[in-house]
Parts: structure tokens; sequence; C-alpha cells
């Protein structure tokens, strides 16, 4: 299939813009990615033909919303190969269903415990385990990386005992931009009957999800990091795990029946989804899927691959200058730093050249300190990047360096 | 010269760049002039939190009880930006910097680093140049 960048650009409205008089070069899509007109217009039309809130209604309109809301669970189930719509739950993004697992595990965690975790964590998928321990007594151990930014897996396969209650691992660093071996070490946590929660924040835009090849029990991501609107995210669970987890928020529709002195609850999926949901997210979302899905994300990879590859190959030619993350499986994000240059300065001046990067630690600060840095510039790809973007990012890093050298 | 002589002299002097690139070149040498802190004073307590690029910030009171700052910092943008404050609020007596509104930054077009996103901690910096004012300007009351 013909990958037509010329008409992906222009379904991205954001694109067309100007920064300082330059034209917008925006390379910060591991922090948020641009919406398509496909997403935004969906939302549009929600609020104009199909709002009101769901479930509950027994009118036209609460049927419509409903339908819709329904059809997006169903749409990204099948997506990421969940067995069940049921197994899906939206949430407002990564963290809050990192944090949803996190503590609704508090009933399987004791003092003693263990939780494994790796030291690329964000750290949304760092801060809700260390203070589940914290609360609990139980002991955070934490998986080095190796230089390349490469995660080794007999470290990982010593780590896990007994005591381990649950390993939790991103799929994709968003420092680094190694794919970890999700499936590898999924299956050694099962073979010691630990279940597995991965964070997909980085994966949902870049390379094909499947939750049952993976086997993870619980697998996480952000809309927004997608081409899908803020606000908006979804938490993957095996339905035998939900079932066993107690509720997370309490209220609205994740109740059956309310008597004052006692609640019952409602069934998988609604059980975690306390009030009125963000029905327009989840429309959006969908529709954000639906995009990359159209354009392939077999093709999204390979073309991001080879703006990776080039954009590899011309930092490589600056002086200086040194790659953080050269992992063998990585996707479009690269770190990198310069010797004697502050990450502050380089992404003050690319700023004022039209370029949005991103310099500091990048909510993954045990991560950054273990390279002994105290922040990276990083660049990181989306579908819509072009060859040319990346040279002129390059020209502005040269010139920006003269400056600052 | 008074706090605001001295805001307005800075004005002038970058009204004269019409290109970015001038004016960071020049921030950049700013920098360069910025009366270095005692290396002694580098440590966590003189560090201004909540920055990507670390500052380091000292003050003391000199005989003519004016407020002497001195500082450095690891980014050299920012220690232009410090340099600035250090060049306006430097060598006035607590009162003077407590009562003076700083609107030489957002004049110079440099504005966009007082936003609290850009993490470069000026707002912290700002801050706690005040708040050494204060605190020399509470020591003094209390002696009279």
């Amino acid at each position: 299939m013909l990958y037509d960048i010329e008409q992906i650009r222009k379904e991205f409205p954001i694109l067309k813009q100007t920064v300082n008089g330059k034209p917008l070069v925006y390379l910060d899509n591991a922090a948020t990615t641009q919406k398509p007109d496909q997403v935004i217009n969906r939302m549009v039309a929600y609020y104009e033909n199909e709002n009101s809130n769901v479930h509950r209604g027994v009118h036209h309109l609460s049927q419509l919303a409903t339908d819709a809301y329904e059809s997006a669970r169903k749409y990204i189930a099948n997506y990421i190969h969940a067995s069940d719509p049921k197994e899906i739950i939206f949430t407002r993004g990564t963290t809050e269903s990192i944090n949803l697992i996190a503590n609704a595990f508090e009933t399987f965690v004791n003092e003693g415990d263990e939780i494994v975790i790796s030291s690329m964590e964000h750290h949304s998928n760092l801060v809700p385990w260390q203070q589940l321990c914290v609360r609990t007594g139980a002991g955070l151990i934490v998986i080095p990386v190796n230089e390349e930014g490469e995660l080794d897996t007999d470290q990982f396969k010593s780590a896990l005992n007994e005591r381990t209650r649950i390993v939790a691992l991103t799929h994709i660093s968003n420092v680094l931009g190694t794919i970890n071996p999700v499936k590898e070490i999924t299956q050694l946590a099962h073979e010691m009957e630990i279940p597995v929660l991965i964070d997909g924040a980085q994966a949902m835009a870049h390379i094909p999800v499947d939750v049952q090849d993976i086997d993870c029990d619980f697998y996480t991501f952000s809309g927004h990091k997608a081409y899908a609107p803020m606000g908006i995210g979804a938490l993957y669970g095996k339905s035998e795990w939900l079932e066993k987890l107690p509720p997370y928020q309490f209220g609205g529709e994740m109740i059956e029946s309310v008597h004052f002195d006692a609640t019952t609850f409602n069934d998988l999926p609604y059980k975690f989804e306390a009030g009125t949901p963000n029905v327009a997210g989840a429309l959006g979302l969908e529709a954000a899927i639906r995009y990359i899905d159209k354009h392939g994300i077999e093709n999204i990879r390979k073309y991001e691959d080879e703006l990776l590859a080039f954009a590899t190959s011309q930092l490589n030619l600056i002086e200086d200058l040194q790659i953080i993350g050269t992992a063998a499986q990585k996707t479009a994000v690269i770190s990198f730093i310069v010797d004697g240059v502050h990450a502050y300065d380089i992404g003050t001046l690319l700023d004022k050249m039209g370029i949005a990067i991103r310099t500091g630690n990048h909510c993954a600060q045990p991560l950054v300190d273990s390279y002994g840095l105290t922040g990276t510039i990083r660049m990181s790809l989306a579908m819509y990047n072009t060859k040319k973007e990346i040279d002129i990012f390059i020209d502005a890093l040269k010139k920006v360096l003269g400056m600052l050298r | 010269m008074t706090i605001q002589e001295q805001q307005k002299a800075i004005i002038e002097e970058f009204s004269i760049f019409d290109d970015w690139m001038d004016k960071y070149a020049y921030l950049i040498e700013l920098g360069k002039e910025l009366p270095m802190i005692d290396e002694k004073y580098k440590t966590n307590q003189y560090l201004i939190t909540g920055c990507q690029s670390r500052v380091w910030l000292f003050a003391e009171l000199d005989d003519e009880g004016k407020v002497v700052f001195t500082a450095d910092s690891d980014a050299v943008i920012t220690k232009g930006i410090v340099s600035l404050l250090i060049k306006v609020l430097s060598g006035h007596a607590p009162k003077e910097i407590l009562d003076t509104d700083l609107e030489f930054l957002e004049k110079i077009g440099l504005k966009e680093h007082l936003s609290p996103t850009r993490a470069n901690g000026l707002v912290s910096m700002v801050k706690q140049m005040q708040f050494y004012a204060r605190a020399f300007q509470l020591k003094s009351n209390a002696k009279k």
C-alpha cells in the first residue's frame, strides 16, 4: 500500500501552523500526538447529534450515545485482540489505568511481598507501585537496563520468586525508544503464576498490539499519544482478573443496586467505570484507532523506522553528540546529549526556530539519573513527520550548537 | 542608577535587535558577565528548585545595606537571564527590590521565560531574590 504522506499531513490541521514565523516542526510526539480531522470531526459530530448520558436513559438520544460508546469499546477490544469487549475499561489514560490496578492490588499485596518493575519506567508506572509498597510494606524490585538501554531477561527471571505479586513493565521506553520483549517476560512471569501489567502508552501509535499474543494480564494506554483526544485511555484486563479485583471508585454507573446499608456492584466493564464517562473521548479514541488502522500499523511502523534510521544517521554525524538508547529493537524516539551544552539551551533555541522537541528527564527521572545525566534532548516521531522535517531539525540543531559552543 | 533606570537601559539595549538569534547571542554573552557565586555556596542549600537547568543563588548585605547577589547556572541562556536580573536588582536596598515591578523581561521579549511551564525556574528565581530582600529587611528592622 502506498503511504500517502502528503494526504496524511493535510489531515492534521495543526501542522499547517507557523511558530515564531517558521513552519511548525513537531517532534514531541512521545509527549502527545496531534489529532487528525477524522478524530476532531467525530467528537464534534457527537456533540452535535448524539450527546446524551449513556446507559441510563430510555430516550432516543441516550440510546444513540450508548450504542456509540459501546461500539467504540467493541472496536478497541477487537483492535488489540481482547477476547471480549468487557475486558476494556475506559479510563482517563495510562496513569489512571495503572493507578486503578495498583490500588486494586492492595488486596493481594502484603508485607514482605515484592513488585517487580524496570528502571526504564515512566513515573506513571513507578510511583503507583512505589506507593503501594509504602502502604503495604512490600518491596519494589527494579531491574536495571544495560548501556544500550535494553533489559536483561535473565536478570528479570532471577528477580521473580514466590513473593512476587505483579510485574509491571513498559512496552516501549518513552526516553530510550526501546521495545521490550514483553511476550517473553510475560511468559517467564506466568511460569511462576505472577500476573503482568504492560504499560502500552508509547506503543499504540507505533507498533501492532495484540494482548492475547503477549498474554499479559493487564495492558494500559492513553488515547492522546495515539492521535486521540486527551483525557481518554483504556485499561485492558483479562476478565478473570478484573472479576477478582475490587472496584476502584464508587458511584454512578458502577453500581447495580444501592441501599443505605449496602451496595451491589455492576458487572464488567461498568464495575470500574464510576461516574459519567468521557463518551466523546471514547468515540474520538475509536476514530483515532480507525485512522491508524486505515493507514495500517505495519505501514506506519515501516515508515517511522525509515525516519528513525535517517534521523539517527544524521545525528551521529554531529560532533560530541551522543544518542542515549541504542537498543536493537526501538521505535521512533531519540534521546541525546551534546557534550558541554545544556539540553535546556538547545530546546529553547530550537523552539525559536519553530521546532518542538522536549528536554529534561521526560518523567523518568530515575532512568535519566542512572545514565548520570540531569536531562536529555528528545525528538520523537509520528506517522506525519517527514525526512524534510528531520533535515530542518538537523540544520537548526547545527545552528544552535554553533551559538552555544 | 536606580532599578527603574537600569530596567530602562536594558530595554533600550535590547531594542536594537530585530532578530531573535542576535538577541539570544547577546543573552549568552551577558551570561559570561554574571557575578559568580562563591564555589562553596554551590550546594543544594542555594539551589533553586523546580528548574530544568540548575541555578544557584546567593545574597549578602554590603556595608551600605545594599543587597549583593551572586549566582551561577549550568545552562547559558538561564545564566544570561540571571545575569540580567542581577544587573537590575543587585546593589539596591531591600525595600527598593521589594517595591520593584520587573517589567523589563516582558518588554525585551523574554516574557515566555516567566511562564511556569518553561520550568527554567525564572519565577522561582525572582521569588528567591525577593525572599532574600525581605529577610534582610526584617533583620534590619529588628535591629532598629
